[in-house]
């Protein structure tokens, strides 16, 4: 039967285009909803990522979570069943990457988080974070207070996920150096008015306010808090990394202090910073696509997201094909066996027991002069 | 706690309350007139406040795009209802042009505005006539036709337009948020208190709009007009009242209080394209003081959930949506007593 023919043809070239196997990454990001400030500039990076890597197709299927953990869920699911994908990525809302990181290890899926997503010991064992976690970034930030003689710390931070893991890491690390919070008070992204939590704070006077909060919500609570009349120093912390800060909140936010991963201040690295290179890569490249100032701190995890993929495909590779249970397990022990790797956004060491990785070196401080960021 | 402290706290409580009335109030008006429970109250809030911020950085808003494809949908409806009624060419033709006329006049103004930098004040005329006339016609478009159908359903179609509406405002404006400039920037200090010009503004306005609104329904004729239909629809039909046209007065009149609350809040805290949600939400329970019918008791309900929500915060900040979202159940269960079993639907 000669009109078979052609029929045939497009099945055989399906089987086989099926068995050539693309790696398949899945990835969730809010692209609506709250976070979508932090899921639309990785979007735009993703589409600039390379087709393939180590010879193999990368096939990537993007799904928008709407900054809901339902929505994250559906999207992992979909991905574990449907698509059958090698990897799942993010989301970059806090709340929904903790509560994909569960079909991640229950179908034996590396979850590659976008987000500081804090999970309960043993329960991180497919997940693999790619921001800064908050510890190593109060690092940094209590390392300026302590050298600022700075004692006493007011926390305003939201009420959420981000704002608690804050809270909590930032004072362990703020104890063992001698520095208290005094004062802790929570606020949501849409509330009109902070002024009761702000007057609160500045009643107990501490003498640095940490303020977490992220992109163009960190510059109202700051406002508020400097309306109140304190005169102490504030810091912000890396979620406030962005210019919004500056733009909305004009000269009340100058001499700000602002901890920061590398990427976004590239030019103004010292040359001795380990990831100088590459962070101004990065910007090149993104600002190359999206417009000069448009560099953001989580189009720099997508970047390093590249480097992380063509390090360990290569080594996975080689012990299975894709699109098997052995090959994602090779994909796991491949991450977790890295080692020491510059990223533009600081130095990533995941090891058996951290699942975070960034080294203490990565935190960089930076302080609001003239409506710009300049190093500390 | 001290009076300083309950000074400060109050003042700003009675600031948001004065935003929460507005919205209440329109909440009220709109339920009262087409029982229709407008979710989408506060996206107009929203609207106002960012089409204001994209004008400021010389944009043309996405608002102005939105309103002419409604208005072109409006008239094409309108259109294809009197091609099966026979109704003449001609007449079609006036009609669409009384449809998309005021659109068409506000995207050409706004295209030879945006760039220009006009004053502040200017820029929110131009605000308030973008946003004004999407109200009538999302009724034209999502409520006219379901305009007898229970209140249930009406309800659904609330959560819809809510729901288009908030993701509009992220393709128009972007994720991230926006702050406006203060309308007047004095500050006047009374003791420990310090008052903002803008906080003024806030009152003044709420203060004069209310007073309006009294003396519109109380002395016009439209207005009289509409608290007819919100009595009794099938009575206000008999006597000559086109329910429809009610429907889209009091639409406009909701979009025009959210846009102006908008513009009021706007220079007080940081806009997002879905903040208007909450702030409409906390109308609405401002609203439910009032038992969806009462103004006054709408507008004293507001100014308890502002004051609520400024103490909640003080003392307990990470429970204060918690606080203000509970004091609906025993509200609705005060009412409930007073009033016994009411059934609306028949």
């Amino acid at each position: 039967m000669p009109a078979f023919r052609p029929l045939l043809a497009a099945i055989a070239a399906l089987i086989a285009s099926a068995a050539q196997a693309d790696i398949n990454i899945g990835i969730s990001l809010p692209l609506t909803g709250p976070a979508s400030g932090l899921g639309i500039p990785m979007k735009n990076y993703i589409a600039l990522w390379p087709q393939s890597i180590a010879g193999e197709k990368l096939n990537v299927i993007v799904l928008d979570d709407a900054t809901d953990p339902t929505n994250g869920v559906k999207n992992a699911k979909r991905f574990v069943s449907e698509d059958k994908v090698d990897i799942i990525m993010g989301s970059a809302a806090t709340p929904v990457a903790i509560a994909m990181a569960d079909v991640a290890a229950e179908s034996g899926t590396v979850q590659l988080a976008f987000s500081p997503a804090q999970l309960p010991a043993g329960r991180d064992y497919w997940t693999f974070r790619l921001p800064q976690s908050n510890a190593v970034m109060a690092h940094a930030m209590v390392e300026h207070m302590k050298s600022h003689g700075v004692k006493s710390v007011g926390f305003l931070g939201y009420t959420d996920a981000y704002g608690e893991g804050w809270l909590k890491d930032f004072s362990a690390v703020a104890d063992k150096a001698g520095i208290k919070v005094i004062a802790a008070e929570r606020f949501a992204r849409s509330d009109t008015s902070v002024t009761a939590q702000a007057l609160k704070l500045a009643t107990a006077n501490p003498d640095a306010m940490l303020i977490v909060a992220s992109g163009s919500g960190a510059a109202m609570p700051e406002k508020a808090v400097v309306e109140r009349g304190y005169k102490g120093k504030i810091y912000q912390t890396h979620a406030a990394a962005t210019r919004d800060l500056m733009r909305i909140g004009g000269k009340d936010v100058e001499g700000t202090y602002v901890v920061s991963g590398p990427a976004v201040i590239a030019e103004q690295l010292p040359d001795s910073h380990p990831s100088k290179k590459l962070a101004i890569d990065f910007v090149q490249k993104y600002e190359k696509a999206y417009g000069a100032g448009s560099r953001n701190q989580f189009a720099g995890h997508a970047y390093d997201t590249v480097i992380v993929l063509e390090k360990v495909l290569p080594v996975a590779l080689k012990k299975a094909k894709p699109g098997t249970k052995e090959f994602r397990a090779a994909l796991r022990d491949a991450i977790e066996n890295m080692g020491r790797t510059v990223f533009s956004h600081g130095v990533m060491n995941w090891t058996k027991e951290d699942h975070w990785g960034f080294t203490n070196e990565t935190g960089v401080m930076l302080k609001v002069v003239n409506a710009d960021w300049k190093v500390e | 706690m001290d009076f300083t402290i309950a000074g400060i706290l109050m003042l700003d409580g009675v600031t948001n309350g004065a935003i929460y009335a507005l919205l209440g109030l329109a909440i009220v008006l709109v339920f009262a007139i087409t029982r229709v429970i407008f979710i989408p109250q506060g996206e107009f809030v929203a609207y106002g406040a960012l089409t204001l911020a994209m004008l400021q950085i010389g944009v043309v808003p996405g608002t102005v795009w939105l309103l002419l494809v409604l208005a072109l949908l409006a008239a094409l409806l309108d259109a294809l209802k009197a091609l099966r009624r026979r109704i003449t060419a001609s007449r079609v033709g006036i009609g669409a042009i009384k449809t998309l006329a005021w659109p068409a006049l506000v995207m050409l103004l706004s295209l030879w505005a945006a760039p220009r930098q006009l004053p502040l004040i200017a820029q929110s005329l131009l605000t308030l006539a973008i946003v004004t006339p999407l109200g009538p016609l999302v009724y034209r478009l999502a409520y006219e036709k379901l305009a007898d159908a229970s209140v249930l359903v009406l309800l659904i179609v609330s959560v819809g337009v809510h729901f288009a509406l908030t993701g509009l405002g992220l393709v128009f404006f972007g994720a991230e948020g926006f702050r406006n400039p203060s309308f007047w920037d004095a500050r006047f200090a009374a003791g420990a208190l310090s008052v903002s010009g803008q906080t003024l503004i806030i009152f003044i306005v709420s203060v004069a709009l209310m007073l309006s609104l009294f003396l519109f329904f109380e002395h016009t004729l439209r207005g009289k007009a509409l608290r007819a239909t919100a009595v009794n629809r099938l009575g206000a039909r008999l006597m000559g009242i086109s329910t429809s046209g009610a429907g889209r007065l009091s639409f406009g009149l909701a979009a025009f209080i959210g846009a102006l609350s908008g513009l009021l809040i706007g220079p007080t805290t940081t806009m997002f394209y879905d903040t208007g949600f909450l702030i409409g939400l906390k109308g609405f329970v401002a609203a439910i003081f009032g038992g969806l019918a009462s103004y006054p008791a709408a507008a004293v309900g507001a100014l308890f959930v502002g004051l609520l929500e400024s103490f909640g915060s003080f003392w307990a900040s990470a429970f204060k949506e918690v606080i203000v979202f509970t004091v609906i159940i025993p509200v609705l269960l005060w009412r409930s007593f007073q009033h016994g079993q009411v059934d609306e639907e028949e």
